[in-house]
């Protein structure tokens, strides 16, 4: 696990921030051997206030290369894992050992959903545009939001009320007003379990949702299903989406201007061949270039523009069922547990997994991980759902 | 058989406006190398772009200025490529909704008037600049120009002569000035031209091998390149000398002929698609009709208001319609002081004046025109002379001053107190009992000699004639 630890380190009010957020005075890599190092000019968004109300950001969290894969297992810097092998997130490692009272991730493509999942962790991803995204490396910008991991929920909700709220240095920022709006808590009285993402899982998801289920049967509210087969286009979209704009985003990455270069050139076009070919890890490199593919005069308006249409899709059926039911519930992984092997076996795993955090990541809605299942809300309802879950998680005592 | 040719032009204009496209660096030309570069513009991670409201109302009037349709919701795309000088490898544009679409230009020729089409106008962002250092043998790049809002007016294939072209790019560029849109020096790069050409028999509706030639930056460049490529052509289909292929072509003004470029640099595919971190820029009807009202006239219809209307001549009228900043100042002083002739001799001779001595041009005349009217006033009625008139013109250059109150704080009201011009003249001639007698004895020069000094000591504040009478009325009592 890399763990940059600041001077001005204290122990209390300790804020951990992974490695797409850019400090000023801890190197920020995005877990890539082309920015090894890097320590950027200016200080993201997030982590002024935080400083500026008295909180500690301390330390940074390793990050799958440009935070698109699983769990960050893709990081130059190794993958973590715990005494069985299994594959643990550093984010969240460092919440479970107490280093950190929370910690700030920009969730891409659910990797924070899972780290939080698998370790028994709470996570909110607000609503797009409600947290800026200033100072973010950034990776799939129509869908990627910064989001709050710790113990329970009250901590993250706290923590979410200090980073969040419009800003001028971010266009698709939302205004005051309705970041504000989203802090509103209103009681959820009805969710749904959406048939299609309940399909493939392992028993111990299945239980984990039926005990999650019970507790909340338990305090009154109504559970129905529903199919939501439209759900399942959000996985192939939002990849074939974020694949296009992270090939986009990294291209800023040749060599020429900062981070790594190969020694190994005569020409410009080996200085940028060589830099990126010697730099970037195999997912990066083929999201790269399915993402060109995706972009190409022959497979725009086929592969690229389908999924924006799909988007559209998606959102309205949201937007069309929520008027039904406040929530949904879903698994956020297939298991409850990853081994190293597995993970490292499979280039698929982000790809595949991803079909449960696609529909919030491709449509930018709230969500809350805890009790290790996750609850999409309506657009601004991360309040409301923060709320649902502090009473989930005061149960457990 | 004869041929006729037909050239479409994309002309890339830099816009007017302070600060860049997506951040708040200057976007003032010159400056030393990387000097107005901040995150934003030179590609680091982090920073999202925040569009500059002042580029959508430029482009906007450069589009009603062509008379076009304005996409009320427009957006901004990412065209991606790699090369040094584009330091995000993506250049933001417009593709799938430009600013403005379907417009015409007037042109006239020898052959008379003619329409040329415009299909469209798009912003975008210019890109940095690759400076060489042969001493070392490394290139350098200046990131100075990334970002710096452009627009691109792409016209219709409506043109078929170097003579349109250069018409076309005349009235164009005279019309972007007048509108403030931009200051369009070719020799800045701020106007630069892309020209597709091809040829085909007379009266054919299938157009032929179309080639293009990318960055032009004066028009007799491109009035030789287009005869060149006109001639080159021709004798590709007459004679058979090469065989035309679609490329696009570098040309050597200096040699006098154009070059294929290697292949490699022309295929492209730019893969564009929507830019997620700018919004869809919406004009609402506010918006829309702001713009709409500060479109100026066009010059020459500026010009013959100038004549019919107030009355000036078609020499003062021509000098001043031929830059926005007379005009504006122009009407900001007549509508002060309604004196047409006197206005335009200020502007013309007196503003000019001060602003050749400084060495700028017409467009960078600044002065308050409401000021400049009030100052006329005060010399037509007599209350300052004419010679401080031209005293407090150069302080109104550099602030903007009530001209009467300065007037009146430095002493350059004109004194009406016969009194006090008689005990100064008297001084004066009691001082200088020669400069006197010489007049008396006829020599007409020592009047002078004497009015000066009684001016001078009056600060200039005092009419002439009338110091003039009062003077010789005093050396004839002695």
């Amino acid at each position: 696990m890399k763990l940059y630890i600041s001077e001005s380190a204290k122990l209390e009010k300790n804020i951990v921030v992974d490695d797409m957020i850019l400090t000023t005075n801890m190197p920020t890599s995005a877990g890539s051997k082309m920015l090894d190092g890097y320590i950027s000019l200016f200080d993201a968004e997030v982590v002024t206030r935080l400083r500026s109300q008295n909180y500690t950001v301390f330390a940074k969290s390793n990050t799958g290369e440009m935070g698109i894969d699983f769990l960050g297992e893709t990081s130059y810097y190794g993958v973590c894992i715990d005494e069985n092998e299994n594959v643990v997130n550093a984010l969240a490692q460092s919440i479970k050992t107490k280093d950190s009272m929370a910690g700030i991730a920009l969730e891409v493509n659910g990797s924070a959903s899972r780290a939080a999942a698998l370790s028994g962790l709470t996570f909110v991803k607000p609503t797009y545009g409600t947290v800026s995204r200033f100072g973010t490396i950034a990776s799939a910008c129509s869908g990627e939001t910064v989001g709050v991991m710790a113990e329970n929920a009250k901590i993250c909700e706290e923590i979410l009320e200090k980073i969040s709220g419009h800003d001028d240095k971010d266009g698709t920022s939302l205004p005051q007003e309705l970041c504000e709006k989203a802090k509103i808590v209103s009681s959820i009285k009805k969710i749904a379990i959406a048939k299609s993402l309940m399909k493939n899982i392992s028993d111990g998801t299945k239980n984990a949702i039926s005990l999650v289920i019970d507790k909340l049967k338990s305090q009154g509210i109504e559970i129905v299903e529903i199919d939501a087969e439209e759900l399942l286009l959000a996985k192939p979209a939002w990849n074939i989406l974020m694949s296009a704009e992270v090939c986009n985003n990294v291209s800023r990455y040749d060599g020429v201007k900062y981070g790594y270069r190969s020694p190994n050139y005569t020409t410009i076009d080996e200085l940028y061949t060589n830099s990126r070919t010697e730099a970037f890890g195999y997912l990066l490199k083929s999201t790269i270039l399915y993402g060109s593919e995706v972009l190409s005069n022959e497979k725009y308006m086929k592969v690229y523009d389908k999924s924006l249409r799909i988007r559209r899709v998606i959102k309205d059926y949201f937007d069309n069922k929520f008027d039904e039911f406040d929530a949904i519930l879903a698994p956020v992984c297939s298991k409850m547990f990853y081994t190293f092997d597995e993970v490292n076996s499979n280039i698929y795993l982000a790809y595949e997994e991803s079909v449960y955090t696609a529909p919030s990541s491709i449509t930018g809605l709230p969500v809350v991980v805890s009790n290790g299942v996750q609850f999409i809300g309506k657009a601004l309802s991360e309040g409301s759902l923060l709320a649902l879950a502090e009473k989930l998680e005061g149960d457990k005592k | 058989m004869k041929y006729e040719t037909v050239i479409g032009l994309e002309v890339h204009v830099e816009l007017s406006t302070e600060s860049k496209i997506f951040c708040s660096c200057s976007a003032k030309f010159g400056g030393e190398q990387n000097e107005h570069v901040c995150p934003a513009c030179c590609g680091m991670p982090g920073m999202l772009p925040i569009v500059n409201k002042h580029v959508i109302d430029l482009g906007m009037t450069a589009g009603m200025m062509l008379n076009c349709d304005i996409n009320r919701v427009t957006t901004f795309d990412k065209k991606n490529y790699y090369y040094p000088d584009l330091p995000g490898a993506y250049q933001t544009t417009q593709w799938f909704a430009p600013i403005c679409v379907n417009g015409f230009l007037e042109i006239e020729t020898s052959k008379g008037k003619k329409q040329i089409r415009i299909k469209q106008i798009h912003m975008e962002e210019d890109a940095g600049k690759l400076v060489h250092d042969d001493w070392t043998d490394t290139t350098l790049v200046d990131f100075n120009r990334t970002s710096v809002p452009l627009i691109e007016i792409v016209s219709q294939p409506d043109l078929s002569s170097a003579e349109d072209a250069i018409a076309y790019l005349e009235r164009l560029r005279e019309l972007l000035r007048f509108a403030k849109v931009s200051d369009c020096r070719w020799e800045q790069g701020s106007m630069r031209c892309d020209v597709n050409l091809s040829i085909r028999p007379e009266g054919s509706d299938v157009l032929g091998v179309r080639t293009e030639m990318k960055n032009m930056n004066s028009l007799s460049a491109i009035k030789r390149a287009i005869e060149y490529e006109i001639a080159r052509h021709t004798d590709a289909l007459e004679k058979g000398t090469e065989k035309l292929v679609q490329e696009t072509r570098r040309w050597d003004d200096t040699k006098g002929k154009s070059f294929a470029m290697r292949n490699k640099e022309t295929a492209g595919d730019y893969r564009y698609f929507p830019d997620p971190n700018v919004m869809p820029i919406v004009i609402d009807d506010k918006w829309f009709n702001d713009i709409k009202e500060s479109i100026p006239l066009f010059p020459e219809i500026k010009k013959a208001n100038y004549i019919n209307e107030i009355g000036l001549s078609e020499y003062d009228a021509e000098q001043i319609s031929s830059s926005r900043a007379l005009c504006d100042v122009f009407d900001a002083a007549y509508a002060e002081c309604g004196m047409a002739k006197e206005t335009a001799n200020w502007i013309i001779t007196d503003c000019m004046n001060i602003l050749n001595k400084k060495q700028e041009t017409a467009d960078m005349l600044t002065v308050n025109g409401k000021s400049l009217g009030q100052l006329i006033k005060l010399v037509s009625e007599d209350k300052v002379s004419r010679g401080n008139a031209k005293r407090i013109l150069a302080v109104m250059f550099n602030d903007n001053i009530n001209p009467e109150k300065y007037a009146k704080e430095n002493g350059f009201i004109v004194s009406n107190d016969i009194g006090a011009i008689e005990e100064i003249i008297k001084n004066v001639i009691n001082a200088d009992s020669k400069s006197v007698s010489d007049f008396k004895n006829g020599k007409e020069k020592a009047l002078m000699a004497l009015f000066g000094k009684c001016m001078k000591e009056l600060k200039g504040n005092c009419n002439p004639q009338v110091l003039r009478e009062i003077l010789i009325d005093n050396i004839n009592k002695i």
